[in-house]
């Protein structure tokens, strides 16, 4: 540790459970190393709570390692808070300066409820994968070896770069319309640019499509701040893709 | 009509058929600068050619219309899709202010497309339909489009307005034209940055050269 460390105040959203209000309360902390995760700084303010006995603030985590998808928070007005790339555990307490006011709010939108202060519910992106992002393989002990089929290189990597998206929830939290379109645009693609994704993929991207609205999703005016916040660099081109899938889907598809 | 995709390819297209419109708009409106006779040819045959003011001006009118209202119903449902505010929100810091007020811009277009229809559409339905004069001349003998044209723009005010209005569209086509590509589904590693600097060209040049052409008028009268 360098030196006394930050001192800093907490502006946090406390909401007790779903049905209750909800309001922004003020905190400080203090001996903060630079070294810190913001999640381990959150930590740190839920030990001072627990010792002066009040409830501690309840936020999402998992892997603290930026592959789970599980954290969010919406830090300081920019989902995943300020620095690019990086989910917030992999967000270092190295971009605050000692003496800083930091916002922390839940991921805001309709379709992502509550749950308890930071804790947003985010199974609408589940039932958006269930209704079409999957491949349906024969599991009868006859299965094809996957490497059998040839895919060229760069459709290769382009599934693979739409398939890094963990689901964090960042580019709905981010979108002024609280769209969707850049999670679900890239779950159709990794599937849609693979030989064995193409047999389903005109149900699954008119299906994901139908149950991302039903969600209560927004719709997207391309306005970009989805990409520039995504922790994997999810790009913008996936969701031209989506929109070409789904426009030819809907013109070809029998019955 | 069902889906948000639907809705985004229509909300484009309506856009890209408003651009071509402008295109042509603008490229007659330029000839009232270089050549009023030819201006006055143009008009008299925009103005009592039948495709073009039983078929083409009905679909302008009807995509002007749907453009509005889809866009006015998209922004309702998307205010509705985050339903509570963030107490601290920096959004300029990942997209452009042209792309998150698209609705505030056209929105002033719309108040201009007002003014416009009172000074020019309005004149000429009731010169042509109701008091039946198709014959595009005035009392001495000359053709009257250029005349009216160049009579609207003696007052500064209306000039400016019309200067101010095109401001607006500019800001809204600054982010519209390549928008439409994307919501059609067009995105290509070469032609995209390529459209996106078109784009750019289109929403500075045309309505600049609106400007410059009522400004134009407005200067050659005085
Ligand atoms: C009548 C007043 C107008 C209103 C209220 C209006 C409103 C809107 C709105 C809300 C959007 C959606 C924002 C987005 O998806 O990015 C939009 C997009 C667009 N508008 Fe307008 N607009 C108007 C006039 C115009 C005019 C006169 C033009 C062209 C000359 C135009 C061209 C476009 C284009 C190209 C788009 C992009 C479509 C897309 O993103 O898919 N608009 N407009
Ligand atoms: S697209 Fe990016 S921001 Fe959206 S859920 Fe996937 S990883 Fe998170
Ligand atoms: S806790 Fe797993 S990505 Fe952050």
């Amino acid at each position: 540790m360098s030196g006394k460390g930050m001192n800093l105040t907490l502006k946090i959203w406390r909401q007790k459970n779903a049905q209750s209000k909800g309001k922004m309360e003020t905190y400080n902390v203090s001996g903060i190393s630079e070294h810190m995760s913001f999640l381990e700084m959150l930590d740190v303010l839920n030990e001072q709570l627990i010792n002066e006995g009040t409830e501690p603030v309840a936020f999402d985590h998992d892997c603290r390692e930026g592959i789970c998808g599980m954290c969010s928070l919406y830090i300081n007005g920019e989902a995943h808070g300020p620095d690019r790339g990086v989910t917030t555990c992999q967000l270092h307490m190295r971009m605050f300066n000692d003496g800083d006011t930091i916002y922390i709010e839940p991921f805001r939108a309709k379709a992502f409820p509550v749950v308890k202060d930071l804790v947003v519910d985010r199974s609408a992106f589940d039932r958006i994968q269930h209704a079409g992002g999957f491949v349906s393989i024969n599991t009868s002990g006859n299965t094809q070896d996957a490497n059998a089929i040839p895919i060229p290189k760069a459709d290769a990597d382009k599934a693979f770069d739409a398939a890094t998206c963990i689901g964090c929830g960042a580019c709905v939290a981010s979108c002024k319309n609280a769209s969707a379109m850049l999670y679900v645009s890239a779950k159709v693609s990794q599937f849609a640019l693979l030989p064995q994704g193409k047999i389903e993929a005109k149900e699954r991207v008119l299906n994901m499509v139908e149950q991302m609205d039903e969600e209560g999703f927004g719709n997207c005016t391309n306005t970009g701040a989805c990409e520039v916040e995504c922790p994997k660099g999810i790009s913008l081109e996936n969701i031209a893709r989506m929109n070409r899938e789904y426009l030819s889907a809907s013109i070809t598809k029998e019955s | 009509m069902k889906t948000s995709i639907a809705r985004k390819v229509l909300m484009a297209l309506s856009g890209l058929f408003l651009l071509l419109f402008l295109l042509q708009h603008f490229l007659i409106n330029f000839l009232s600068v270089i050549s009023p006779d030819s201006f006055n040819e143009v008009s008299h045959f925009m103005g009592t050619n039948p495709l073009i003011q039983f078929l083409m001006q009905p679909i302008l009118i009807f995509g002007v219309v749907f453009h509005l209202g889809m866009g006015i119903y998209l922004e309702r449902l998307n205010k509705k899709a985050r339903n509570v505010k963030y107490a601290m929100n920096k959004p300029g810091t990942n997209s452009s202010w042209m792309s998150r007020n698209m609705i505030y811009t056209g929105l002033m277009v719309m108040a201009f497309l007002g003014l416009h229809f009172y000074d020019f559409w309005i004149p000429e339905i009731t010169v042509k339909y109701v008091e039946g004069d198709m014959s595009g001349l005035l009392a001495s003998g000359e053709f009257r489009y250029f005349h009216e044209l160049q009579e609207k723009f003696h007052d500064p005010i209306r000039t400016g307005l019309y200067v101010v209005s095109f401001v607006f569209l500019m800001l809204h086509l600054l982010h519209g034209f390549q928008s439409a590509f994307q919501s059609v589904g067009f995105s290509h590693r070469k032609y995209t940055p390529i459209i996106k600097k078109l784009g750019n060209l289109y929403a500075i040049v045309i309505p600049l050269g609106f400007v410059f052409i009522a400004i134009f008028h407005y200067v050659s009268h005085l």
